[in-house]
């Protein structure tokens, strides 16, 4: 299995990953070399077999709903980028 | 007092020998002294201090009943949010990150008067195992220091290794405690999936991710699990099921164990030194009275690709968080919203963490799911299944943590396959969720070796039973490193 440039670059836009031009050809290689080692597993039988999403099998616990947390608005705007007003600030995404 | 056990810390704290303030200050030397090891991201001292003020106005107030750790000196990996210091995860993603809140294992710390020293050292958000992703450079071994400690928690080995703190915190998601441990001859323990809280430790692969003690001796790492573990509401995998003591049977008898050694863990690959000691290692246990059996794990091999799959595919979700908005870098001047996410994420993930990001994102993405992520995670079953074969058979397993010894700064940067490969007897206990320890079996070319231990889910007790019996009577676990005494 092998990736090329144009594959890399996709990868990266899908991940809103920014990579620089001069590494993507270093990627490609390295991505293609790990994706081989994943051919592996295809000699291996599983049609039988359940996938295994945790170690112990556990299911995800449910609490019951109701408001545990305690409005933090204050500390956690502290360590933001950019905040106005109580809100956090990005680019106009509409004009 | 930097030789000392946390045991004979404890009482000599009691005893009045010294305070916590005195402890905590000489350890705050020794930091500086060694600074050159590179092993702390941040050391505040003020708080220490303050800390060690606290801890011994608690001595001085009450009688022996208080906690073993009350006043004793802790490191934490950088990986656990600690409130009002910085948590960088050894990333110049995080690099301004102070953290709102304080992760349980943190807080586990805190109220049982232990004193925090420092930030630990690591590969960046986990990933890698030499330490040398981090942002903040890469970490010497104190046993040879052209060497790398290993990783991720390679921080917290070399700290502890170098005695600049009596005990740290690791984690572990495909070995990032045992082998940095066995690279630096200290006790590295990784718990049973689900039995350390996860709240507040920065997300890498959540289904294998599982915080640890790394301390000098077995005696040790109990105490520390002892205050890290415990359900905990805030982790939806965290278990419910009652904490034991682990101290109390370190001492027990091993007449009639049964050993099993994997043959997949002496094969092709294995370094011939580090055979040899391990080899030396289970003749201790043969002469304790243990029964030594071959046993096998057939689809052990194919836990590389498995892990290689499914840990950069929970990473590559797990990571989206850090987009520039709410904390962390933010680009300067970003055109658009996307630019934003593009260039803030690009400009402070290094290269290790974008390869995963990638891997994962590929992996995850429409029309590969069901080859990868789905066909991974049913191999995993398989590589699970393996491991209850076996221990239907004997009691532990036993081999090699890592294939070699730690190996020069620099040496395996330039192909990240060769690096990944070396985590072949690690990784199948994280996928399949084990306890597994290392402890220092001797040297190979002058480099400490571990020997790796691997039980049965929650059977944590007996694990430290067995490390504790080999430590009982081998002195590996004792000897510092030239320069560090």
């Amino acid at each position: 299995m092998t990736l090329n440039t144009e594959q890399v670059k996709k990868i990266a836009y899908l991940a809103r990953l920014g990579i620089d031009e001069k590494d993507i050809d270093t990627y490609a290689r390295d991505l293609s070399n790990i994706l081989d080692l994943m051919t592996q597993m295809s000699a291996t039988n599983t049609d039988e077999v359940q996938p295994m999403a945790h170690p112990l099998d556990k299911k995800q616990r449910l609490r019951a709903d109701a408001v545990l947390e305690i409005d933090q608005r204050e500390s956690f705007q502290s360590i933001a980028p950019q905040v106005d007003s109580g809100l956090y600030l990005v680019p106009k995404v509409l004009d | 007092m930097h030789n000392k056990t946390i045991t004979e810390l404890s009482k000599a704290l009691r005893e009045k020998e010294f305070s916590s303030v005195e402890l905590t200050q000489s350890y705050l030397d020794r930091i500086k002294k060694h600074n050159a090891l590179n092993s702390f991201i941040t050391i505040d001292e003020e708080l220490a201090l303050e800390g060690a003020k606290v801890a011994d106005t608690i001595l001085a107030n009450t009688n022996t009943n208080t906690n073993l750790l009350t006043g004793i000196p802790i490191a934490q990996k950088d990986i656990f949010c600690t409130q009002g210091v910085k948590t960088s995860c050894g990333s110049k993603m995080l690099d301004n990150f102070i953290s709102p809140y304080n992760a349980t294992v943190v807080e586990n710390f805190n109220n049982a008067g232990a004193v925090m020293l420092g930030k630990l050292n690591m590969d960046e958000f986990a990933m890698g195992s030499s330490n040398e992703t981090s942002f903040y450079g890469s970490v010497q071994n104190p046993w040879n220091t052209r060497c790398v400690p290993g990783g991720s928690s390679g921080g917290s080995a070399s700290a502890v290794a170098a005695r600049l703190t009596p005990a740290a915190t690791g984690t572990d998601t495909g070995g990032s405690i045992r082998q940095p441990a066995s690279f630096c001859g200290i006790t590295g323990l990784k718990p049973t999936y689900g039995r350390v809280s996860r709240y507040g430790m920065i997300a890498f692969a959540s289904s294998l991710d599982q915080a640890g003690p790394m301390t000098r001796s077995v005696e040790d790492a109990a105490l520390l699990l002892q205050t890290m573990s415990g359900f905990d509401t805030k982790d939806s995998t965290s278990i419910d099921i009652p904490v034991p003591n682990y101290s109390a049977s370190l001492n027990n008898n091993l007449e009639g164990l049964k050993i099993g050694l994997p043959k997949e863990f002496f094969s092709e690959g294995l370094n011939n030194d580090v055979a040899q000691t391990i080899e030396s290692a289970i003749n201790e246990y043969r002469k304790m009275g243990a029964e030594i059996k071959e046993v096998s794990l057939p689809h052990m091999k194919l836990s590389i690709p498995v892990y290689y799959v499914i840990a950069p595919a929970e990473c590559s979700a797990n990571l989206s968080r850090f987009d520039g908005v709410r904390f962390g870098y933010r680009c300067p001047e970003p055109k658009d919203l996307n630019d934003l996410y593009i260039r803030s994420r690009g400009e402070a993930f290094g290269d290790e963490v974008k390869r995963r990001i990638l891997m994962g994102t590929y992996a995850l993405s429409a029309g590969y799911y069901d080859a990868y992520y789905i066909k991974a995670q049913k191999v995993r079953r398989l590589i699970s299944e393996d491991f209850k074969q076996a221990f239907a058979e004997v009691d532990v397993l036993m081999g090699p943590v890592s294939p070699s010894p730690t190996f020069g700064l620099g040496e395996k940067t330039a192909d990240p396959i060769e690096m990944y490969l070396a985590d072949i007897y690690t990784i199948a206990v994280n996928l399949a969720g084990l306890p597994a320890i290392s402890i220092p079996a001797g040297f190979a070319d002058e480099k400490p070796v571990g020997l790796q231990i691997i039980s049965n889910y929650f059977t944590e007790p007996h694990l430290l039973n067995i490390a504790h019996k080999f430590q009982q009577t081998t002195h590996w676990h004792q000897l510092s490193p030239k320069g560090f005494e």
